[in-house]
């Protein structure tokens, strides 16, 4: 570039600087590339109908079906919980409502825990057997 | 009361009829069979779950997901669409633009080139926020990347006066996406180093044509984002599934209807095998996987209640093709780890409150 130009050059972030957390362990981990390291999820729990917490609708904020319709799955899938759903109240609102009912042994915030705890279970299986197939895969076609 | 194998069986498939399908919810849930748990059990599905990679090109896959519910594939669909981010052209700065297209249209084509470059280089790289407000919305080498277009068409006067090609007659006479240079900025020379410079996935992108006198001059600022906010940042061109198809053959089809019944179906899904002893024809199904769900045998009297179509319920033909930037089984795995993540941050955000 030419020397006219060099005003336009960027100036470098300090709040970035090596101590920042996180930055050292880039380095040796093969892990996939987490760009969404700080935690902005926005949870908050709309009016409950019962006096014992077993009921209650939550609000997630800037998530879809992608979060809604697989956490309803896993939801569902607990013997503990009566019902499970989920909408997206208006198109236009990045919003979307889950309702738990459980049969009343755990609240239902407590079955919301153990579904997002199962999800995660379930992506850490989906990696594990992604990574060894392709090793599988890689090693057959090389013979 | 534990369901026959035959009972199993049928519940994994989604039946395909003439003029509708049904079956098509899931019922593995707790409370709808009497008698069985269906509860979510992570050893049984370690035990079960299974993925096969038929395809494994860099940026072009197809692998399976087997036993697994269609909303968990559907989320891993969603995430790499329109949630695992990439760097695009976000803003350009028309310094000079005299060809026949237009700034607004040229930025248009600009941002949806797909970038690439030095992989690890990528993981320093954080969001741009867009409220002026925040500290992070200032441009700096951790969250912009420059690139310049600078290219002006002249005339070629080595030319004999009948040539008429005007790739011969001028040069620079097409613009593409080769042209756009990286120019790194703080710590970039270090993190996009070499080969790992950041470029167009394609060098062959035609981005605009030029003739004698017409000179295009920007400076383009690539930031990260997602497709949900514009498609240009959607890291693959397509993701998508399919279920596996499956056809049952219930009573056997033999003779001349073998033959009919092979030529429903697209090649190499079913064959007529000739009995050694008999010499018999019987029409067998050997691959269902290419099938592609025709309903052709439906329309036909004599396999009426011979064959039964449909698709497995949870069995998923994954095929994920990248647009460059990462290959494409690297994509699957940030999409499964954006999955876990946003559980992760849900799960922190309830415990604390």
């Amino acid at each position: 570039m030419t020397n006219t130009q060099d005003h336009e050059t960027l100036p470098d972030a300090p709040e970035y600087d090596a101590e920042n957390a996180g930055d050292a362990e880039f380095d040796d981990d093969d892990e996939p590339l987490d760009l969404t390291r700080e935690n902005n999820a926005k949870i908050t729990m709309l009016g409950s109908a019962t006096d014992d917490d077993s009921c209650a609708s939550f609000q997630f904020e800037n998530e879809d079906h992608t979060l809604g319709n697989a956490l309803r799955w896993i939801i569902m899938k607990n013997p503990q919980v009566e019902f499970c759903g989920y909408s997206i109240p208006h198109p236009s609102e990045a919003k979307m409502n889950m309702r738990i009912q459980t049969y009343g042994e755990i609240t239902a915030k407590d079955a919301l825990i153990k579904g997002l705890a199962d999800l995660r279970d379930l992506c850490d299986v989906v990696t594990d057997k992604f990574v060894a197939e392709k090793e599988r895969f890689t090693a057959e076609k090389r013979r | 009361m534990a369901p026959t194998q035959e009972e199993l069986e049928r519940r994994r498939i989604v039946r395909v009829e003439e003029e509708r399908v049904s079956h098509v919810t899931s019922t593995d849930f707790p409370g709808h069979y009497p008698g069985e748990d269906h509860a979510w059990d992570l050893d049984e599905f370690r035990k079960k779950f299974k993925i096969q990679i038929h395809k494994a090109n860099e940026l072009d896959y197809e692998f399976d997901l087997i036993g697994v519910d269609a909303s968990v594939a559907n989320a891993f669909r969603r995430i790499l669409i329109a949630e695992v981010p990439t760097l695009a052209i976000e803003t350009v700065f028309v310094h000079n633009n005299t060809s026949i297209v237009q700034d607004e249209v040229l930025a248009q084509r600009l941002g949806l080139v797909p970038l690439r470059g030095d992989k690890k280089g990528f993981q320093h790289l954080r969001w741009r926020k867009k409220n002026p407000e925040e500290p992070a919305a200032e441009a700096t080498d951790f969250n912009t990347v420059v690139m310049t277009l600078k290219v002006a068409c002249t005339r070629n006067h080595a030319v004999p006066a009948t040539e008429t090609d005007p790739s011969k007659l001028y040069f620079n006479s097409s613009v593409y996406a080769r042209d756009i240079k990286f120019a790194p900025q703080g710590r970039q020379p270090q993190w996009f180093a070499g080969a790992g410079e950041i470029r167009a996935v394609n060098p062959d992108i035609l981005l605009a044509k030029l003739r004698p006198g017409q000179e295009i001059d920007l400076e383009m600022h690539c930031v990260l984002g997602i497709g949900q906010d514009h498609a240009k940042f959607s890291p693959v061109a397509t993701a998508s599934y399919r279920l596996l198809p499956s056809i049952k053959i219930k009573q056997p089809i033999t003779g001349e209807d073998a033959e009919k019944f092979v030529g429903c179906f697209p090649a190499g899904v079913a064959e007529v095998q000739t009995d050694r002893k008999t010499g018999e024809k019987k029409a067998v199904v050997v691959n269902p996987r290419k099938d592609t769900v025709s309903r052709e045998v439906l329309r036909h009297d004599e396999f009426k209640g011979k064959v039964e179509l449909g698709r497995v319920r949870d069995h998923f033909i994954f095929s994920v093709e990248s647009t460059g930037m990462y290959n494409s089984d690297e994509l699957f795995l940030q999409a499964v780890q954006i999955l876990k993540k946003k559980c992760i941050d849900f799960q922190e955000k309830l415990l604390e409150s």
